[in-house]
């Protein structure tokens, strides 16, 4: 392997009854590297996302994230599903950031980010805190701490969330149309939290609909429609001069 | 605007009212009602005082042991069978939402049938389950006389506990299905566990909705241990009973039955606030109504 691929998908596929949320979607990224999934709603970007940390089952295909093979456990031929406990297990590396923040809403900011640490991974509570407030700090919310977040601003709160994912130290983070439901003046502050854990070399796949962030921060852009992937390639190309019409014309859609 | 309002002439003081005395309205309606209402008590008062009542007994028997004994009993078949209620009413909840077909319907069965039949008739059947079952155990291994197990204590904690836990499933299940599944899928998403999940993350949240309506039932439930009179049990109602059977002073002892019930109801009432408040934090409406 010349490339440190991280997340390998293959022809993963799911049905919801007879509709096909994802057909055959196949995808790679790299270790360190930001991916930007984009299209129309509706197209399956986010169920993707959804199957790589299993809270989807996929009907088909296959995903391997740092070369282990997510929800099944191969013997010969044959693939068993592993059980709920390794699937917790797998989670713990796979950090996810949602639309709507998921919030703890009974828990305060750094308690949001210890929790995993402390009641999954086993660390010891003075230990988390300090991680925790270090990592407040990074997003810009360290006078926050003690807040609840029902005090917190939708941005702010996505800014505790990326926290919270990044308290897990997993190899990697997905994003869920991170800025969809932020007011407008609110979306550059969750933007240049997430160009910053780009910087530090997270590995990053985000869905979205931030075509600027994508241009700016992503390495590849993978455009989607109908639950199929159009078109993949390096951000700037895909971006600037997309092959398929119909990456064209979404690319325009969004910018007018 | 202030074109318009020109030169008002000196005599037209109709815009200087700031010097006049505030009249406020007055409420006959209100007065009345009251009125009428403070006499019907005065009344009531009245007819209790002069009423056949010997306050004299009701202060003799207010701290009596028996009676405080039956407290006591009152107390603690009140914690035991809402103990045993919540106890299978989250077992219950979690059965039924499990998505195991077999649970689920099992969880249904339970709340159908006891909550079907009334919580007296439950405990008599408890208390008398020696008619049928002679000796209980597990065959071969260990064996009890029914009797013996099923004293008025375990009867009447097995009967309301078992009507109780079918009543508070529900309280449970609506508690979970309030939790937003973004909790769910976040708890997920930090690698925890079912379980973990449920008690760190749903069930702190879920207690929010749950609190009020079970603080309602344990103070049902205060009350509905009087039922464990019937088998016996010597909780506060039923040693009331084998004092006036005694002295023939019956209202003057449901007096202090009912002094201690209020008592019990109303302390019970004050911790429900402080608990609610508790598992409200982190929540705006909770916190501003503080």
């Amino acid at each position: 392997m010349k490339q440190d691929i991280l997340v390998k998908a293959v022809d993963v596929t799911k049905n919801y009854g007879d509709f096909c949320a994802l057909d055959k979607v196949s995808m790679e990224v790299v270790r360190g590297e930001v991916s930007c999934i984009i299209g129309p709603s509706g197209s399956g970007k986010s169920t993707f996302l959804r199957c790589i940390n299993l809270l989807e089952r996929m009907d088909g295909g296959a995903i391997w994230v740092n070369d282990e093979l997510i929800g099944y456990r191969r013997e010969g031929n044959n693939l068993h599903q592993i059980s709920d406990a390794e699937i917790s297990r797998q989670r713990r590396r796979i950090g996810m950031v949602f639309q709507r923040f998921n919030l703890f809403p009974h828990k305060t900011a750094i308690e949001n980010i210890i929790e995993g640490p402390v009641h999954v991974l086993g660390q010891s509570v003075e230990q988390a805190r300090e991680r925790a407030s270090v990592l407040l700090e990074r997003v810009g919310l360290a006078e926050k701490a003690n807040h609840y977040p029902s005090e917190l601003s939708g941005g702010q709160q996505q800014r505790v969330a990326i926290a919270r994912a990044m308290g897990m130290q997993p190899d990697l983070i997905l994003f869920d149309e991170p800025t969809s439901a932020l007011d407008p003046e609110l979306v550059s502050e969750v933007l240049d939290v997430m160009k910053d854990l780009a910087a530090s070399g997270m590995t990053m796949i985000v869905v979205t609909h931030e075509l600027g962030f994508a241009r700016n921060v992503a390495n590849t852009v993978t455009f989607m429609e109908a639950g199929k992937v159009v078109e993949t390639g390096l951000a700037s190309e895909v971006l600037s001069t997309p092959k398929s019409a119909r990456t064209a014309e979404f690319i325009k859609a969004v910018h007018s | 605007m202030t074109v318009a309002s020109a030169s008002p002439s000196p005599t037209d003081d109709k815009y200087e009212i700031a010097h006049l005395r505030l009249v406020p309205k007055r409420h006959i309606g209100r007065m009345v009602a009251a009125a009428i209402v403070l006499v019907l008590l005065a009344g009531l008062v009245r007819a209790f005082s002069v009423g056949q009542i010997e306050w004299s007994y009701v202060r003799e028997f207010l701290f009596a042991p028996a009676i405080l004994d039956g407290l006591t009993n009152t107390l603690l078949m009140t914690v035991a069978a809402m103990a045993v209620g919540i106890v299978l009413g989250v077992l219950i909840a979690i059965m039924r939402i499990s998505g195991n077909p077999v649970l689920s319907y099992i969880a249904i069965g339970y709340v159908w049938i006891f909550r079907g039949a009334p919580a007296l008739l439950q405990l008599m059947l408890w208390f008398n389950l020696a008619l049928i079952f002679p000796t209980m155990g597990i065959h071969g291994l260990i064996e009890f006389r029914t009797v013996d197990v099923m004293t008025p204590f375990v009867a009447a904690m097995l009967g309301l506990g078992i009507s109780q836990g079918a009543y508070t499933s529900e309280v449970v299940r609506s508690g979970l299905l309030s939790v937003d599944s973004g909790q769910y899928e976040a708890a997920r998403t930090i690698g925890m566990t079912q379980m973990k999940m449920l008690r760190r993350i749903v069930l702190p949240q879920a207690m929010r909705v749950m609190v009020p309506p079970i603080g309602n039932e344990v103070i049902g439930m205060v009350k509905l241990t009087s039922l464990a009179s019937v088998i016996q049990y010597a909780e506060i109602l039923h040693n009331a009973q084998i004092i006036y059977f005694a002295n023939t002073r019956v209202l003057e002892l449901l007096l202090v039955a009912s002094f201690w019930y209020l008592a019990v109801v109303s302390v019970l009432s004050v911790g429900q606030h402080y608990i609610e408040r508790y598992f409200g934090r982190g929540s705006k409406s909770i916190k501003t109504s503080m």
